[in-house]
């Protein structure tokens, strides 16, 4: 409804070692999102907070995840939910951080 | 006293280095972007202090960045390469048509005469221009909308677009060159294009002397006298006099005419210098000796030099845009190895020293000349 404000959440981010360094940020942000909390709105979050994180974790234009990056919570492997998938409530409650994490490869 | 900047692009990072014209103490500053791989930086000819970089990794993808201070301090600008319209295919190793996908800039080009507008040569082959600083990026899509575009082939390092030239005297005129598809020319500021191969023979070929699919390494010229262009092909080393519109073989008593570098000395347009390399098989200098060798006469007669330059148990290479003059009067050149050595020798190459001896493998080379 027109004029009605969106609920957000406060979510936690922990970002990989390259991009908190291309960013200028520290471990772990924390990014107020608008519902529903899903890795799709958190990474608009995150892009919007840093631009310079545009086409780093996602595709620019059909922003699919790139390959050697995973999304991690709560001890779960979240890369392959859909990206419009509610995030776990330990997630959108602040309790746990969403983790993007890096893929332990190359050299 | 002038001062010459040396800008080294890295596996793991870019490094300035920094003299006087002395070009005997350099300052070594760096990494910058640690860990990323740095493939080219180069500054604007028309405000030395801006530069750009391309910064990428298998993980994060592109990055482009820019400084305005001659590299203390960068930010990232505009990475979003976006080929126009529907992509379409080129040949994939094996021959079978492969979808066109952005990979990396190899080269970044900035204009002779605005600082804002830069042109980038990425993978897979495309050329890419900017107006805004980097900000944004438009392919100039009648390079791979030519049609021997779906011919064209990667070669062992990826179907990359690593050289740009833009012509001094004429301002529509450009070069590219694309491994594995060959050297073209625009007439209108890289709107059409023409291939340049004529007289090239690549016997990995099913016609050696076909219009496109030539590896070509490496394209350099004299600005004062741009339709005179040099190459270092997979085997061979080319002349052109005729702006690319046919070309000669000039490879002449070289210990191997295989390589990746080749660049003109500031001052005098028939001096000429390439690092031979074994073979395509070995990519390290023959003998184990890392020779440079210079031609006097535009090619065909060269001479190695070797003072100064490990000339036992050296299996470094030196990739294609790892090699710059400078352009004080005495003509400084420079070149990077995969050992992370780079050399300079501020007589022409009579004599090099290292600047630095312990960088990661170097995948580029360029030098300022600052008043």
């Amino acid at each position: 409804m027109s004029g009605e404000s969106v609920a957000t959440r406060i979510v936690r981010v922990v970002l990989p070692y390259h991009l908190r360094t291309l960013a200028g940020v520290g471990t772990e942000l924390t990014l107020e999102v608008p519902a529903p909390i899903t890795v799709r709105s958190v990474l608009d979050a995150l892009e919007a907070r840093c631009p310079m994180l545009r086409g780093a974790i996602r595709d620019h234009v059909t922003q699919e995840r790139r390959p050697f990056l995973r999304f991690f919570a709560c001890e779960t492997d979240l890369s392959h939910e859909p990206p419009d998938a509610q995030l776990p409530e330990a997630v959108t409650s602040g309790k746990e951080p969403l983790l993007i994490v890096g893929a332990i490869a190359g050299g | 006293m002038s001062t010459v900047r040396v800008l080294v692009g890295t596996r793991k990072g870019a490094f300035i280095l920094t003299s006087d014209g002395k070009r005997q103490n350099w300052q070594v500053d760096g990494p910058f972007f640690a860990g990323w791989e740095i493939y080219h930086l180069k500054g604007s000819p028309a405000d030395p202090n801006r530069l750009y970089a391309s910064q990428t990794s298998g993980w994060f993808g592109q990055m482009i960045q820019r400084s305005e201070d001659g590299g203390a301090t960068w930010a990232p600008v505009g990475n979003q390469f976006t080929y126009d319209g529907v992509p379409g295919t080129h040949q994939w190793y094996d021959g079978t048509p492969h979808p066109w996908e952005f990979k990396r800039v190899w080269h970044l080009e900035p204009s002779l005469t605005d600082p804002d507008t830069v042109y980038a040569g990425v993978e897979d082959a495309a050329l890419f221009r900017s107006t805004d600083g980097g900000a944004t990026w438009a392919e100039l899509s009648g390079l791979r909308g030519h049609s021997t575009g779906p011919n064209w082939q990667p070669g062992a390092g990826g179907m990359c677009l690593h050289t740009i030239l833009l012509d001094p005297s004429n301002p529509g005129r450009i070069y590219i060159a694309i491994s594995a598809a060959g050297a073209f020319r625009s007439e209108d500021g890289g709107q059409s294009w023409k291939p340049i191969n004529k007289g090239l023979v690549s016997n990995f070929m099913p016609d050696p002397t076909a219009e496109v699919g030539h590896c070509v390494h490496h394209v350099a010229l004299h600005p004062a006298r741009p339709d005179v262009l040099f190459m270092q092909k997979h085997w061979d080393v080319m002349r052109s006099d005729d702006a690319g519109d046919s070309w000669r073989e000039v490879s002449g008593n070289l210990p191997s005419d295989f390589g990746f570098v080749i660049d003109v000395h500031a001052h005098q347009p028939e001096t000429l210098y390439v690092v031979p390399i074994k073979s395509d098989s070995e990519h390290f200098p023959p003998e184990g000796k890392l020779r440079v060798y210079r031609s006097r006469s535009g090619g065909n007669e060269w001479e190695p030099l070797s003072k100064g330059l490990p000339q036992k148990d050296c299996y470094v290479n030196v990739l294609r845009d790892a090699m710059a003059v400078d352009r004080l009067d005495e003509c400084g050149v420079y070149f990077g190895t995969t050992g992370g050595q780079v050399y300079a020798s501020a007589d022409a190459g009579d004599r090099w020293a290292p600047i630095v001896r312990d960088l990661p493998a170097v995948l580029s080379v360029e030098v300022q000349t600052l008043a």
